[in-house]
């Protein structure tokens, strides 16, 4: 049982630590909660199921495709809402954020409607495999292997590419790595977009293991992976990676323990919790206040 | 006597109308609340509706158990919200900007689950609240709750303390070394805009007479904050306009009704950017006033800096 | 009776030892300078002397009150207040209430307070804030600019404003972080005769600064400080020619006056 639940947590913190992996990075470099991104999450599980329903693709391509999708307007997003206010105060981004939030999930439920859409049946075959007591599903291995792909992608771009470097120096020292010849605006870019690609992945991941696509799905996964990013200590890739998959299976032991009326609180409560008394969270580094 | 003179001052105005009017009334009291927080003292809150839905359910219940005469019933929808504002506030408001706002929203999100999980609040099926016994018609009291609300509001911004708080939206550390204890004048103006907003609760639950635990989300604390921010951050008169034109408006543009949301996203957005200090924002109130008149405006007196008719730039 | 005394206090971030083992003293009615090389921990010391940060060892008292583990409020309460090196106004608002702003310590009414805004004994006590504060401007000869922006102030009027917001705390004892910085050279005479008039009030002066003719012409008396450690104590001419001191500002090998 426990073994289950335990797995049953993995794959759905696998699709947290996706979204979550955008709110730290953009966080790490400009020092903004990206409102917004829970609401890529949700559009790329949309425009996948465009793509499956409508141009009767492969599932797989479809994902690129959201993913590509994604990316562009995660660029968009930030051009247009954040990057004029980036010499303003944080509040009034945040405000923006919001505002682009709002925007975003409307103009779904205008288009789409309130009604939640599944994708058809037969998008991925689905087979249980059996492990000892417990079993898994062929989807959540999918969930499992295509997050832990894109995490170890992103490791690399992060690690050992220039770009990876430029965004690292960028997150150190914002002024100083633009100083240094770093072209700060296209690795704002570039983060933007590899974040919301990985934001696109999550929702369609959890479109298909869910079955369930709506215009509101957005706000609360985006506040979960948010709350994951702080547990992991924002700012930290491998935090952001550890705290979706803790919170995935802390959730899913809530619920089995009887608490499923609270689900959407647990969430809260860890992220309050961090908050309050560990606000660098668990890989997060400590940040000394300057006067 | 009184009573009865005004109930039939209110009968005379066409019930749709009065109820848009009703509606301008909580509108201004709960932006007014979020005014004092996030605009004088610049601490972003998501989180104003769940007051909002602590004074109404309080009301409510308060109506329905005890019957309690009306004024009573109200403040103490106020004070309960302020009481479960000083609550929340006292552990979060040590988190800076971002954080703060997260949190905010964290916190209401768990007491909107709360609420939902509650037999005294009926669950997700919501709560009937039957028409409170008041001595004069419930649209007047709304509107004399809306006029303390904002003499209350003027009286602060025009204070020592009401400085205190400006001065922690503008440098906190400067405001903590010029002698503020920056934890707990933020935690007042969190117990009052709580308490604002609990007022605007119980106001709303028994005017609508009718209320669930997922009417007060997160939208509607956008809604608030929307208000707050087309006004122009810390301007009274901002949020008073703010909170009369995006509640009047998907009224009489009907094709806002469908919109309204997309507008108000688009909005928040577009007015960060090229209106942060919102409609009123550097507005002297008084002396386009005196302008309108022909007056000369006096000159001012240092001592009366009128900061309270003027937004400040969003910090 | 020493006003200020810091014993054998240090503060360390990560492993990094900011100030080490550092005695100090501000004497009633003196003006004490603190100078020393970049990094040295001069600012350092004024955010741990105005409870900012906490020392990790050591006792700082303050009129023989223990103050290391007061808020920067309470600290401001008794009677310490202080400049920033680098500009901590409150900028969107008017030059005479940042002024005012500083009064604060000087009134009482709080939120209850605000909401009987109109009663006499408030009206007195905004009053006499206000007759503080402009009586602080007129001081720093900001008289003529009470209702502009702090942040449209020009540079020098922009420090004569935070030491103009700094008085209207009324300190025994106020810390200057370099306040000459960026003046030029008339301003600075002009500065030193408003550090020689605030002293003259009763005033003790702890300051930062760089310039050497601004410090030579202004101290009592002299601390200097290397690498976060006391390298030198003493009136200015005794700390003109201390070797040390010339080390620490100029490297090993370099003789000459600094």
């Amino acid at each position: 049982m426990f073994w289950q639940q335990l797995i049953n947590g993995i794959a759905l913190g696998s699709t947290y630590a996706l979204i979550a992996l955008g709110y730290t990075m953009v966080y790490g470099i400009i020092q903004l909660i990206n409102f917004a991104h829970g609401e890529i999450y949700m559009v790329g599980a949309f425009a996948a199921l465009v793509f499956v329903m409508i141009f009767k693709m492969n599932i797989f391509l479809a994902m690129v495709l959201a993913m590509a999708v994604c990316l562009l307007m995660g660029v968009v997003i930030e051009f247009i809402a954040y990057r004029p206010l980036r010499r303003s105060s944080r509040l009034s981004a945040l405000i923006s954020a919001i505002g682009v939030s709002t925007f975003l999930s409307t103009l779904v439920l205008l288009i789409f409607g309130a009604d939640a859409k599944g994708f058809p049946d037969h998008v991925f075959p689905v087979v249980q495999i059996h492990i000892g007591s417990a079993e898994i599903s062929s989807l959540q291995l999918l969930i499992i292997g295509i997050s832990a792909l894109l995490m170890l992608s992103l490791e690399f771009i992060v690690h050992h590419t220039k770009i990876g470097k430029a965004m690292r120096a960028t997150s150190q020292d914002y002024t100083t790595a633009a100083l240094m010849g770093v072209n700060v605006n296209l690795v704002i870019s570039f983060t933007f977009a590899l974040g919301s690609a990985l934001a696109a992945a999550g929702g369609v991941l959890v479109g298909i293991y869910f079955n369930a696509v709506s215009f509101n799905m957005g706000l609360m996964a985006g506040l979960k992976a948010f709350a994951a990013a702080v547990l992991g200590g924002i700012g930290s890739i491998p935090g952001a990676m550890l705290g979706g998959v803790l919170l995935g299976v802390v959730e899913v032991l809530g619920v089995a323990a009887g608490y499923s009326s609270y689900r959407d609180a647990i969430a809260f409560a860890i992220l309050v919790g961090v908050l309050m008394f560990k606000p660098t969270g668990l890989l997060g580094q400590k940040i000394q206040k300057k006067v | 006597m009184i009573g009865e003179y005004l109930e039939n001052l209110v009968n005379l105005v066409d019930a749709y109308y009065l109820q848009i009017f009703v509606n301008i009334g909580i509108a201004i009291i709960l932006a007014l609340g979020l005014n004092l927080v996030t605009g004088v003292t610049g601490q972003l809150s998501l989180g104003h509706a769940a007051f909002m839905s602590i004074g109404a359910f309080t009301g409510g219940i308060l109506t329905i158990k005890l019957g309690m005469p009306f004024s009573v019933n109200l403040i103490s929808s106020g004070l309960m919200a302020a009481f479960f504002g000083v609550l929340i506030g006292f552990p979060i408001l040590r988190l800076s900007g971002d954080y703060l706002a997260i949190a905010t929203l964290g916190f209401a999100e768990i007491l909107k689950v709360i609420l939902l999980n509650l037999d005294i609040t009926n669950r997700a099926l919501g709560l009937s609240v039957p028409l409170p016994n008041t001595p004069i018609p419930l649209p007047i009291y709304v509107w004399l709750t809306v006029l303390l609300v904002i003499a209350a509001m003027i009286l602060i911004q025009n204070s020592r303390f009401g400085r205190a708080l400006r001065a922690i939206r503008e440098d906190e550390i400067a405001a903590e070394t010029m002698g503020i204890n920056t934890t707990l004048y933020k935690i007042q103006a969190f117990a009052i805009g709580a308490f604002t907003a609990g007022l605007g609760g119980c106001l709303y639950a028994h005017f609508i007479a009718y209320i669930n635990p997922s009417d007060f989300g997160f939208s509607k604390s956008v809604d608030i904050l929307n208000m707050v921010v087309l006004g122009g951050l810390g301007s009274i008169p901002g949020s008073v306009l703010g909170a009369s034109l995006l509640t009047a408006a998907p009224e009489f543009l009907r094709f806002m009704e469908r919109y309204r949301m997309l507008v108000y996203g688009a909005l928040l957005v577009f007015l960060m950017i090229f209106r942060p200090n919102g409609l009123l924002g550097g507005v002297s109130v008084r002396q386009l006033v005196c302008k309108a008149l022909g007056i000369k405006p006096r000159p001012r007196q240092s001592l009366s800096t009128d900061s309270n008719m003027e937004g400040r730039r969003v910090k | 009776m020493p006003l200020l005394t810091m014993e054998r206090v240090s503060v360390r971030f990560g492993g990094l030892v900011a100030v080490n083992q550092l005695d100090l003293e501000v004497r009633q009615g003196e003006i004490l300078a603190l100078i020393g090389p970049n990094g040295a921990g001069k600012s350092t010391v004024f955010n741990l002397i105005t409870g900012i940060y906490r020392p990790t060892e050591g006792t700082i008292r303050f009129r023989e009150e223990m103050i290391n583990d007061k808020q920067p409020h309470d600290i401001a309460m008794r009677g310490i207040s202080r400049t920033f090196q680098t500009i901590h106004l409150f900028n969107e608002l008017s030059v005479f209430e940042n002024v005012l702003i500083g009064a604060h310590t000087q009134g009482k009414s709080g939120l209850f307070g605000a909401l009987g805004g109109f009663l006499p004994a408030k009206r007195r006590e905004e009053r006499s804030l206000a007759s503080l504060a402009r009586e602080c401007l007129e001081l720093v000869q900001l008289d003529s600019k009470t209702e502009e922006l702090a942040k449209n102030l020009s540079y020098g009027e922009q420090r004569r404003l935070e030491i103009a917001r700094a008085l209207a705390v009324k300190p025994s004892l106020l810390l200057l972080d370099e306040p000459a910085a960026g003046m030029n050279p008339q301003e600075k005479k002009e500065l030193m005769e408003l550090i020689r008039q605030i002293q003259a009030s009763g005033i003790s002066i702890l300051m930062v600064e760089h310039d050497m003719k601004f410090v030579m012409g202004l101290s009592d008396r002299i601390v200097v400080l290397d690498y976060g450690a006391k390298i030198a104590e003493g009136l200015p001419e005794e700390v003109r020619f201390n070797p040390a001191v010339i080390e620490a500002y100029l490297g090993k090998g370099v003789s000459g006056q600094c």
